[in-house]
């Protein structure tokens, strides 16, 4: 019987992973700046080459596993990824699940919203019988949620940004609420030229906004952490964040 | 409950035993939140609404899906086979999207969709399946309505034609009755898949009872207890559904030739 | 761009992503398909020769597999399966391991598709005349023998149709997966389309591949319907 078990155990294992590299879980949607897949099949972006250069620094071998995104606490708490690296933000909420290590950048959250006829300014009274979209498990829908709703606006919860997004140039809901670098991308887009505008960042929270964001580990795995934290702080003093950034933005994203 | 043979007893009592330990060891915690707790009532009628519209109305266009293969000329019968080959062809979930993201996103282009009355309605999720669902449902059914029509005994059309019955009169009352009761246990099955297609919906923002498993999920991680309580409805409903056909099979006179 | 050049094989066109995660879909619809067969196998002959336990259990197992969606069943399965794997192999003091995406779609895939397969092959086993079952009994033939020699090819014919329509159902499920992530055919194309924003050409290019392998599929498995029916009788004609 045991002899079974190993052999299908050995069996399963060798249909994957022997020799372990670290499983970074990424949702598959585009999300520009800072992750897409690229037609060639090659994921690009800010988010990339930061895990990229915190992973050289740390000598860590990693694969990227697409992951769903509503579903990728409960894949790492189940064991089908070990980090992820997806522009999740620290909240206290989150930390009674998993680890996070240090922050890798902090940004305010946007509201874009139609050219005409949509909301005036991002505060509960303009958005008063409104709809607004948002992508589910953020911390922009527990923001919405808390903020918003009660002064009378109704909440559409997407799996990804990107739905949101064609959602708003579709004109199904009035206004999005997310991160700000991620809607300004989308405001650039041809899409978001044509039909959209920034209302401006939301009055700070951050119990739920959070303190910025960063990778999320399970809980128990101190070495692991110790390592992307050490990466991180690495990649920052030796100025390769900066290096990183130049492309991308005007301005470091580190936040305050 | 009688001449019930041990085995069973037991296997009933263990399990029993483990949906009691599922109770007991699991986190229901997230049933006793009114947040989610309300929404549950409103996801089950959702979904409850959504497949019996769907049947209904995939029933009608399978039915003039099948005629028309059956007995219809070339014009009628060649789409309809096409249409059916096609349905049956792709993935579900790649219908649903091409609707509510390909179509939504051809209307907003047009100003004077926007201005009009279709709009409040176009904008909304729940048309986008309804179509999608109608039409996959029809899609299976028109095959299964064209072997129906086939197997109706042809005498039995010729008699009334004879008699001078008018040809809509005769499909009413003899053609489509006798197709129907042939494929009701078909139908049953049919209609049980189309329950369990149910929750691609919640892919587009449509809140049915998978959806509020997932708002668990992403709120709370609670990742089993909720699936658990959902498979569980399911399950429910689709014994309902067998329940009603059977309860249909039996108001049919059947007469063993 | 032009549909055709943004389903172009080469980069910057989306084609080659396309056909990659097609190739994703048919790896874990054979692998799903044949893992169904193989439970489908176990569980016809336990319903047909089992004691009474193992037919309940398997009348438990077809019932709350053909009654739960799938959606619910692949979360259940996939969140479910490395954990308790490797709790198992934990409590037998080995390392865990690590199973990927494609391990467990294929097995998630599989067991689904195992419940409908067990039905399917119980009523061709059962369709095969038992007066040749009990014949070669009677003769003495082992039961090895009389499946692999009787059992076996009397009842493909019953069975292909079934078994034609499971396959196609384990292709349009591969689509499933997409909603957990996994990189097939419907989730590229998914990608595609959001960073395009070309929806109508992805879709239906996805569409017309899927379509595509449906009509090549009921082709092939005719061809092979007609090859176990070899040797049969034409069946009367009707009218005449």
């Amino acid at each position: 019987m045991k002899k079974l078990i190993l052999s299908a155990a050995l069996a399963l294992s060798a249909g994957l992973a022997a020799a372990e590299p670290l499983k970074i879980g990424m949702a598959p949607e585009p999300y520009p700046p800072f992750a897409t897949m690229d037609a060639s099949g090659q994921w690009v972006g800010w988010e990339i080459d930061l895990l990229d250069a915190v992973m050289k620094n740390q000598g860590l071998e990693y694969t990227i596993v697409p992951t769903s995104w509503d579903g990728i606490i409960p894949a790492l708490t189940a064991g089908q990824i070990d980090v992820i690296w997806n522009s999740m933000s620290i909240t206290d909420e989150r930390l009674k699940t998993i680890d996070f290590t240090d922050k890798y950048y902090k940004t305010p959250a946007l509201i874009v919203t139609a050219a005409s006829g949509g909301v005036a300014a991002p505060t509960p009274e303009a958005l008063a019988g409104k709809v607004i979209g948002v992508q589910v498990s953020t911390t922009h829908q527990a923001y919405v949620e808390k903020h918003f709703l009660p002064a009378g606006a109704e909440m559409k919860s997407y799996q990804t940004q990107d739905e949101a997004n064609q959602d708003l140039v579709a004109g199904r809901i009035d206004a999005t609420q997310a991160d700000s670098i991620a809607l300004d991308a989308f405001l650039a887009s041809d899409a978001g030229k044509a039909c959209c505008i920034s209302v401006g960042a939301v009055a700070d929270d951050p119990e739920i906004l959070g303190k910025g964001v960063g990778a999320g580990v399970r809980k128990g795995e101190a070495e692991l952490l110790g390592k992307l934290n050490a990466g991180i702080a690495a990649v920052i003093a030796d100025g390769t964040y900066d290096t990183i950034s130049a492309p991308y933005f005007a301005s470091s994203i580190y936040g305050g | 409950m009688q001449n019930l043979p041990p085995h069973r007893i037991v296997l009933l009592v263990i399990g029993l035993g483990l949906a009691a330990a599922c109770v007991w060891f699991g986190n229901w915690s997230w049933l006793m939140n009114p947040k989610y707790a309300a929404l549950i009532p409103g996801a089950i009628f959702t979904t409850i609404w959504i497949l019996v519209v769907t049947t209904g109305l995939g029933l009608i266009m399978a039915i003039a899906l099948g005629f028309a293969q059956a007995t219809g000329p070339w014009w009628l019968a060649a789409p309809s086979a096409a249409f059916c080959t096609i349905v049956r062809g792709t993935p579900l979930l790649l219908q649903i999207w091409l609707l509510y993201y390909g179509l939504g996103s051809l209307f907003p282009q047009y100003p004077w969709i926007r201005e009009s009355w279709a709009w409040d309605i176009l904008r909304e999720a729940w048309p986008y399946a309804v179509v999608a669902l109608t039409i996959s449902y029809a899609g299976y059914e028109g095959e299964v309505m064209r072997g129906a029509f086939r197997s109706v005994p042809r005498g039995q059309l010729e008699a009334a034609r004879a008699m001078g019955m008018p040809r809509f009169t005769m499909f009413r009352r003899i053609w489509l009755p006798q197709a129907i009761q042939r494929v009701l246990p078909t139908l049953a099955g049919e209609t049980v898949l189309q329950m369990k297609a149910t929750p691609l919906v919640a892919t587009i923002t449509m809140i049915e009872i998978y959806a509020v498993a997932g708002r668990v999920r992403q709120d709370t991680f609670i990742i089993y207890e909720p699936l658990l309580l959902i498979a569980v409805v399911y399950m429910a409903i689709a014994g309902l559904i067998v329940l009603m056909f059977r309860w249909f099979e039996g108001r049919v006179p059947v007469k063993a030739a | 761009m032009s549909p055709w050049e943004l389903l172009a094989l080469e980069p910057p066109g989306w084609g080659g992503n396309l056909l990659r995660g097609l190739q994703n879909s048919l790896i874990i619809a054979f692998g799903a398909y044949s893992l169904g067969l193989f439970l489908g196998t176990l569980g016809a002959y336990g319903k047909i020769y089992g004691g009474p336990i193992l037919r309940d259990l398997l009348a438990v197992y077809t019932t709350v597999v053909r009654a739960v969606p799938e959606l619910v069943l692949i979360l259940i399965l996939y969140f479910g399966l490395t954990k308790s794997l490797n709790d198992l192999l934990q409590l037998l003091g080995y390392q865990p391991i690590q199973i990927s995406g494609l391990v467990a779609g294929i097995v998630v895939l599989g067991f689904v598709q195992g419940a409908y397969a067990t039905e399917v092959l119980r009523g061709a086993i059962l369709a095969v005349p038992s007066g040749q079952i009990e014949a070669a009994r009677a003769m003495g033939m082992s039961p090895t023998l009389l499946a692999r020699r009787i059992t076996l090819p009397a009842m493909l014919a019953f069975a292909i149709p079934g078994l034609a329509n499971l396959w196609l159902i384990a292709t349009k499920d591969t689509a499933l997966l997409a909603v957990v992530g996994f990189s097939e055919l419907t989730l590229e194309t998914r990608q595609a389309a959001g960073t395009t924003k070309a929806f109508f050409t992805f879709y239906l290019a996805a569409g017309a591949i899927y379509l595509a392998v449906t009509l090549l599929s009921n082709r092939l498995f005719a061809r092979l319907e007609r090859w176990a029916r070899r040797g049969e009788p034409p069946l009367a004609r009707e009218g005449a």
